[in-house]
């Protein structure tokens, strides 16, 4: 019998100090600066998750973004999640309290993997995301798969791979994957296939494609050869060039089981 | 903690007083903000009390089975639900509150509260139609097909979904008890009860708009 549960689409928001960065276009009664108008905006768009990236630079102005997750919470009814800045069990007690759904831990949990165990013991496999960064690398005994985790926003090669991380995060006890290409992110030309196919059929938690999505052609490539459970978006959507019903009609179109009701 | 919980002064429903049960199985303030958000008044506890003078009892939670059933012996609350049951008492479950009322779970072997007769069983190497493995735990949006009518369901269209995360779900021993199937690789129990309890494995405190319908009917609902 077919499986009748939806590929999600994931609008992606940085937010820095409490402000929506990027360039956004939005209609005149979206105040484009602030994460909750722009929460409310999506969720009655038929996102289906949001991911909220906290791109804030100094310590002391992160407790503005814990406000901000608490209003999205009183907004929004739909799952989303908080990543950036998630260093400690406590950060993610943090956001969890505030109302978020998941978390997502990246470099924090490169440098330390206990961080992944101890968040699942304590809050379920199902709230912790790993995100990673993968960059494209030449095949070796370090990185047989030929994708090499990078960090601190692409700064920094880690010697892991790719392939080996995503097994032994899920091991740790992920729940989710977040996986972004840093070849691809930013260039609007699409996911990167081949990554997000290896990583997705070797493991066995649902993958988040991330990086490259630029036109909803892209979408469909990844949850079909790229066999993502779930794309992340953001300029295609903050741009206003799409709108996530027309890019469910378009994935419906092609066969992609989506949420079309909402 | 009494998070997103607000009293709306013009309300007439101002008597119904919902108690969702605390019983330290995740965070509840998702499901208070909802039932805030539909303008009844709520409070999060773990006060006996509190529960038995409540109008009606939502019981969440999110976790594991062994330690949802360890806590709800420690903090006096198995038979608060068991009477609140009993008393006729409106009463919704959610995701692990679903899974802890049936009379048993594979998830660490527990025996749970048995208000619905049944067993909570793990998915286990299901695939799709094409013969590819499908992902465990089953998180996503996904449609539900109900069975018979019930209040709690009214105004659900075939093409609503719901939000679902477990790796467990709920297989009643009385066919009467399945009010409303999903299916995921296999058909199973999405939504389960009988008489005061309506449970469902979904959340609807995270499915959006049908999700909240099913809050607000849940809210208004009188089991005969």
């Amino acid at each position: 019998m077919a499986t009748m549960l939806s590929k999600r689409i994931i609008p992606c928001l940085d937010v820095r100090e409490g402000k929506t960065t990027k360039g956004v276009r939005f209609e005149d009664n979206v105040d484009i600066g602030d994460p909750v108008e722009m929460a409310r905006f999506y969720y009655e768009g038929g996102a289906d998750e949001l991911v909220f990236y906290d791109i804030t630079a100094s310590h002391e102005k992160r407790g503005i973004m814990i406000d901000v997750v608490r209003r999205v919470a009183e907004t929004i009814f739909i799952p989303f999640s908080v990543g950036g800045g998630i260093g400690s069990v406590e950060d993610m007690r943090q956001a969890l309290l505030a109302g978020a759904e998941k978390v997502s831990v990246n470099s924090a949990a490169v440098r330390d993997p206990r961080i992944i165990s101890q968040g699942a013991r304590i809050f379920g496999n199902q709230c912790i995301v790993l995100g990673m960064d993968a960059k494209k690398v030449e095949k070796t005994r370090k990185t047989p798969s030929g994708y090499e985790i990078v960090i601190d926003g692409g700064r920094v090669y880690t010697g892991l791979d790719a392939l080996k991380w995503a097994q032994k995060a899920q091991e740790l006890g992920a729940g989710e994957i977040c996986l972004n290409s840093i070849d691809a992110d930013g260039t609007q030309d699409g996911y990167e296939l081949q990554l997000t196919e290896m990583i997705s059929t070797r493991v066995d938690i649902p993958v988040i494609a991330s990086g490259g999505a630029g036109v909803p052609l892209h979408l469909l490539q990844a949850l079909t050869q790229g066999k993502a459970d779930a794309v992340l978006i953001a300029s295609m959507v903050h741009l206003g060039t799409y709108s996530i019903a027309e890019i469910k009609s378009f994935l419906s179109a092609g066969g992609v089981k989506v949420r079309s009701s909402w | 903690m009494a998070a997103g919980c607000s009293d709306r002064s013009n309300n007439p429903m101002m008597s119904n007083m919902i108690a969702i049960v605390d019983y330290e199985a995740g965070n509840l303030t998702s499901v208070a903000r909802a039932v805030a958000h539909i303008g009844y008044r709520c409070a999060v506890t773990q006060n006996i009390d509190e529960i038995q003078n409540a109008d009606r009892i939502i019981f969440p939670g999110v976790g594991a089975a062994g330690a949802a059933m360890e806590s709800l012996r420690r903090l006096g609350l198995y038979h608060a639900l068991a009477r609140a049951f009993a008393d006729g008492k409106p009463i919704l479950g959610i995701c692990l509150g679903t899974q802890v009322i049936m009379g048993f779970s594979e998830e660490d072997q527990t025996p749970c509260l048995g208000l619905i007769p049944g067993t909570v069983r793990a998915f286990k190497k299901i695939c799709d139609s094409d013969g590819s493995r499908l992902k465990i735990p089953h998180m996503g949006w996904n449609s539900i097909q109900a069975r018979s009518a019930h209040p709690v369901l009214a105004d659900v269209r075939d093409t609503d979904e719901f939000y679902f995360v477990h790796g467990y779900y709920p297989d009643p021993d009385v066919d009467r008890h399945i009010l409303a199937l999903t299916e995921y690789g296999i058909p199973f129990a999405s939504v389960i009860g009988e008489r005061n309890l309506i449970a469902t494995q979904f959340h609807p405190e995270k499915s959006g708009r049908p999700g909240l319908k099913i809050l607000e009917n849940f809210c208004t609902w009188q089991p005969c």
